[in-house]
């Protein structure tokens, strides 16, 4: 039962959990208005302490497609927030006008605090370079779209594999599946984080880590790339000398396997080259559309509508 | 060998590694204490050549689990009537709450107050524990 539950960390839900949210995204994706009705007298909370459009719009855009109201802040400074109200005391305000809150935090845990706060459900949309469990569900039902299933893949990432929420979120939920391996291409300086090193060892998970990309492109059943960016680093030296250092083009995509897919959470800056975007195996504009099909899917499961 | 006065009711904290003496004192909050207690620094170890003592002499309550989190050899000694009564073993705990802090300066800990610091363990060899919210993996001691 996900009713009532908040979805914080890919292992907040099991894996039947997880099944039950993308078999009803699945459902949307084929018919969406018929869910239109289906949030009528319910309201979403969006709060964003850090700036963001793409995930903000596509939790927004699901809620109103699912005939519900949305209500929230993107801009902290004109907030309760920038008076220095806690985290605690912000979304337990919240609780008395919504029926459940998405949050964007710039601090790694914050989503952790909102839980402990209150009784109805809270959603992760990104802590920090901590983890980013929505940008998986979208990441996840695009790869089901396109292989019919995530477990005996071989998984690349490559770029900021360090502060990369979007990776981290990943790779937790695919370590759950039999057979995925996976391939990590990144800077020394940006590899993954000790937890995440800890948990797929843990789970015994096969991964190497390599600096090169085009070598491994070939076995990859999806390419993931990830942009560096500025805001995670302390240094501007460390950002201009590694943010050109992985990127993906059309010369490299010959390398690559008749069905290796390249995803990416996008915004993208320059990692990915214009000129992959027309390649048949460039997946990453599709995935903002399933995206608000799997939230709409998320948000219907949370409040127990289906 | 320094001699101290025997504890006829109490508590001594025997084969602590030297140096953590004073950071466990702290830990019990001793300095605030009301009866005798007794912090010997460099005693003669036939183990490691060194070790920290605390003696208390009363019986406090407290959480020795959170003694593991420094070194699982530290042993606890209940005395009563003059004698060791009791001799308490000691684990690497689970789970911590509100005795070590995050590192991680992105870390929703280091802005949120009246918030538990809780660390989840990971490694009971390495002694390392994840802190509940960030995630990021910390050896305290
Ligand atoms: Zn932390």
């Amino acid at each position: 039962m996900l009713k009532g539950k908040s979805l914080i960390d890919p292992s907040d839900f099991s894996k039947e959990e997880f099944r039950e949210i993308f078999d009803l995204a699945h459902e949307i994706a084929k018919d969406p208005l018929k869910y239109k009705k289906s949030c009528e007298d319910k309201i979403l909370a969006t709060l964003f302490f850090e700036p963001s459009t793409r995930t903000r719009f596509s939790f927004e855009a699901a809620m109103l497609r699912l005939g519900g109201q949305v209500i929230g802040f993107s801009e902290p400074n004109s907030s309760s927030v920038a008076k220095g109200e806690s985290i605690a005391d912000t979304i337990r305000t919240v609780e008395n006008y919504a029926d459940l809150a998405v949050m964007r935090h710039p601090k790694e845990g914050a989503p952790r605090v909102a839980v402990q706060s209150v009784k109805f459900p809270v959603i992760n949309a990104g802590d920090g370079g901590h983890l980013h469990p929505t940008q998986t569900l979208t990441d996840i039902l695009t790869i089901e779209m396109l292989k019919g299933s995530v477990e005996n893949k071989v998984y690349g990432f490559c770029g900021d594999l360090k502060f990369g929420r979007t990776v981290h979120s990943l790779i937790k939920f695919l370590s759950n599946y039999d057979g995925v391996r996976f391939i990590l291409v990144s800077p020394e300086e940006l590899t993954i984080p000790e937890y995440v090193r800890e948990e797929i060892t843990r789970k015994n998970v096969p991964f190497i880590e390599v600096d090169k990309l085009k070598e491994h492109l070939k076995e990859m059943d999806f390419l993931y790339m990830t942009r560096v960016q500025r805001e995670r680093f302390f240094n501007e030296e460390d950002y201009i000398r590694l943010k050109d250092s992985f990127i993906l083009d059309a010369e490299k995509m010959k390398h690559a396997g008749p069905e290796t897919y390249i995803l990416h959470p996008l915004p993208r800056v320059n990692e990915i080259s214009i000129d992959v975007d027309d390649d048949p195996r460039a997946q990453y504009f599709n995935q903002a559309r399933n995206g608000m099909y799997v939230r709409m899917a998320l948000i219907l499961k949370l409040l127990g509508i289906k | 060998m320094l001699e101290i006065t025997s504890i006829e009711k109490g508590i001594v904290i025997d084969h602590i590694p030297a140096g953590y003496g004073i950071k466990l004192f702290h830990l019990l909050k001793l300095e605030k204490a009301d009866y005798t207690v007794a912090l010997i620094n460099n005693a003669f170890s036939k183990k490691r050549g060194k070790k920290d003592i605390i003696k208390i002499n009363n019986t406090i309550e407290f959480d020795v689990e959170f003694l593991g989190l420094i070194n699982a050899d530290i042993t606890v000694n209940i005395i009563e009537g003059g004698k060791i009564i009791k001799k308490l073993r000691l684990t690497v705990p689970e789970r911590v709450v509100n005795v070590i802090h995050c590192k991680n300066p992105r870390c929703v800990t280091s802005v949120e107050s009246k918030i538990d610091h809780i660390f989840h363990l990971v490694d009971p060899v390495k002694r390392s524990y994840r802190c509940e919210y960030c995630d990021d993996i910390i050896v305290p001691y």
